[in-house]
């Protein structure tokens, strides 16, 4: 390569940065100033280090008459896990199922799972609402992850990921005696899971940042998620707490960078140690 | 070890015969190599042995006891994939004690096994490595061993040296053959290459569109071959034909480009294709005008290719020891006890009457 610093490929990444970075500093810059300031438009880009502890605040006792921030971030991280974990269960069993075996009306199977992506969610959301009713699941934990957990898209891409391996090694394994399941678990996991891991910080952060649906099944302030809390807390636009709210916009931020940054090491090393 | 029969197997896919009628018996220890062009069915009729696909009709047995119903893993064989097929997650240890985890056997017997096997290959060091690692002679032998690990009473192979490069594929090729006598293992070996078939097999089997063209001994086929696609196959470079009818009461052939080719023995029969090897032919015979087109010096030998001269159609190669130099027309000689003589329309082989 060249040894000579490319000025122009920096400016435009530094561009980059800027643009990406700047928003999110701003909100931090803001959670730790005066409202009346941030309300006059008088937003400084340097922090007030001083007035770090509306971030204790926040995370013990909330703002304006929500749950405390650390309540909400237990209800996002529980719901977004079990979005995550049941799409990515449901869309391997039935991507195996598609790809390993042959059974009446496979194709029709799979279409029907593929027509699924052109809904919607918003389309069967009163329909998906009246079956969680007759559940009697409104207003509970269950409720605001269950109707979730089923992936279109997910499945479509593990059928591409699973049709990916050779038919030799499937045949290896038969002649080794491995039945379907053990197959599924000994051979076609491991070879997926760089693939597994990559979709489970995509499925997370899809559901971490879930509005729609838990505004809807939950009324109860003790399921609040943080995205739904950050909604009620900047409530009538005059008596917002907006130091209170970026706050919480920057905590809601950590478990989700905490996801990508952890699993990212993990799904490199699987990219790395793959494969033949 | 274990012998293994085929009755009538056939297989159609759709509308698609590929294997018509098979009938094989292999002996307790001996090595059938199945060779063909390809799309013959070759790859197919290992599969049904191992119990990947069903036949269509037919019984596979194998040492005695009837496995046409059953489940590859209770085959008790095993199969060396062209591409290998190892688990790529999967140590070379773990590699081979897959299938010996999956019957039970204890955490002792395996890692002996195991050991043994790696031992016989010569990969002890390689034990912790990942197939990635490895070079593809080491994977081959990885293959190798885990079909060795387990015992079985046939071994399968599918072209197991075709994603080689030449040298290593020479290599392995007495490998697998000095294993296969040690453990006197009863086996099938799948391959395209006319060589490793000639080398490797105690017997051939040519299949030809589905049907055994050929079942012998190597030698055999290369000196008896039964019909033209046989003898096209076997033998490098591959036999001269040439178009005639027998001439002088069956012991001689007329060519259709004129020269009259004597024979031994007599034969009945009309229209014939008159099949030599180029190395059967001499120069400064009598027999054929050549017109030479190509000379390709392989150092011990040359090979002259040409034409009958006046017959644009009948192409000639004549195999030389030593060096030639190149002369645009030569005369060649036929070695009539080397000439085979097969039936212009089945294309089957003649024999002289008596014999």
């Amino acid at each position: 390569m060249k040894d000579r610093p490319d000025y122009l490929a920096h400016a435009v990444l530094i561009l980059g940065v800027v643009l990406f970075a700047l928003p999110v500093w701003l909100v931090f810059a803001g959670s730790t100033q005066d409202s009346d300031a941030i309300m006059r438009g008088d937003l400084s880009l340097i922090p007030h280090l001083s007035n770090l502890s509306v971030y204790k605040r926040v995370l013990l006792h909330g703002t304006m008459g929500t749950e405390p921030v650390w309540h909400m971030l237990m209800i996002s991280f529980g719901m977004a896990m079990a979005i995550a974990c049941g799409k990515i269960v449901i869309s391997i069993l039935s991507a195996y199922a598609v790809v390993f075996f042959r059974f009446p009306f496979r194709q029709v199977a799979f279409w029907l799972i593929f027509v699924t992506l052109m809904l919607p969610v918003e389309v069967r959301i009163i329909p998906t609402y009246a079956v969680m009713a007759d559940f009697g699941l409104i207003n509970t934990f269950t409720g605001l992850w269950v109707p979730l957990i089923a992936s279109a898209t997910a499945t479509l891409l593990f059928r591409q990921v699973f049709t990916a391996i050779p038919d030799e090694l499937v045949e290896a394994a038969r002649i080794d005696g491995a039945g379907p399941l053990r197959f599924l678990w000994d051979i076609v996991l491991p070879v997926s899971r760089a693939n597994i891991a990559a979709l489970f910080v995509i499925l997370f952060v899809y559901g971490w940042n879930q509005y729609l649906w838990p505004l809807l099944v939950a009324t109860n302030q003790g399921l609040d998620t943080i995205v739904i809390g950050i909604v009620k807390m900047i409530g009538e636009e005059t008596q917002t707490d907006w130091g209170a709210v970026m706050a919480t916009a920057v905590l809601a931020l950590v478990p989700p960078v905490l996801v990508v940054v952890l699993m990212q090491r993990w799904f490199v090393a699987g990219l790395t140690e793959g494969e033949k | 070890m274990a012998t293994l029969e085929l009755q009538g197997l056939r297989k159609s896919f759709a509308a698609t015969q590929v294997l018509r009628q098979i009938d094989i018996a292999l002996a307790d220890g001996e090595m059938l190599v199945i060779v063909g062009a390809s799309g013959c069915g070759k790859s197919t009729l290992l599969r049904l042995v191992a119990g990947l696909e069903t036949p269509t009709a037919g019984r596979i047995t194998i040492g005695g006891r009837d496995v046409t119903g059953l489940d590859p893993s209770e085959r008790d064989i095993a199969m060396v994939f062209q591409n290998y097929a190892l688990y790529p997650h999967m140590s070379v240890f773990d590699n081979m004690a897959y299938g010996l985890r999956i019957r039970g056997l204890s955490r002792g017997d395996i890692t002996r096994k195991v050991e043994d096997a790696a031992a016989l290959l010569g990969l002890e060091a390689l034990l912790s490595r990942k197939p990635r690692q490895l070079s593809g002679g080491q994977r081959q032998r990885v293959a190798m061993g885990r079909a060795i690990v387990r015992d079985p009473k046939l071994f399968l192979f599918d072209e197991p040296l075709s994603n080689l490069d030449a040298k290593l594929r020479v290599q392995m090729r007495a490998e697998i053959r000095r294993l296969q006598r040690r453990l006197g293992v009863t086996s099938l070996y799948v391959t395209h290459d006319q060589v490793e078939a000639m080398t490797l097999g105690d017997r051939l089997l040519i299949l030809h569109e589905g049907t055994p063209a050929q079942l012998a001994t190597p030698m055999e086929v290369f000196e008896r071959p039964a019909d033209t696609y046989v003898a096209g196959f076997v033998g490098s470079p591959t036999m001269n034909f040439l178009p005639g009818r027998l001439a002088r009461d069956g012991t001689a052939v007329q060519l259709d480009a004129g020269p009259l080719i004597p024979l031994q023995g007599r034969r009945s029969g009309d229209a014939v294709t008159l099949g030599i090897r180029p190395e059967h032919l001499t120069l400064g015979g009598s027999d054929l005008t050549l017109t030479v087109d190509l000379v390709e010096p392989l150092g011990s030998e040359t090979l002259l290719h040409g034409r009958v001269a006046g017959r644009e159609a009948d192409a000639i190669t004549v195999k030389v020891a030593g060096a030639v130099t190149a002369t645009e027309t030569v005369t060649v000689g036929v070695q009539a006890d080397q000439a085979h003589v097969f039936d212009a329309g089945t294309g089957k082989r003649i024999d002289p009457l008596g014999q």
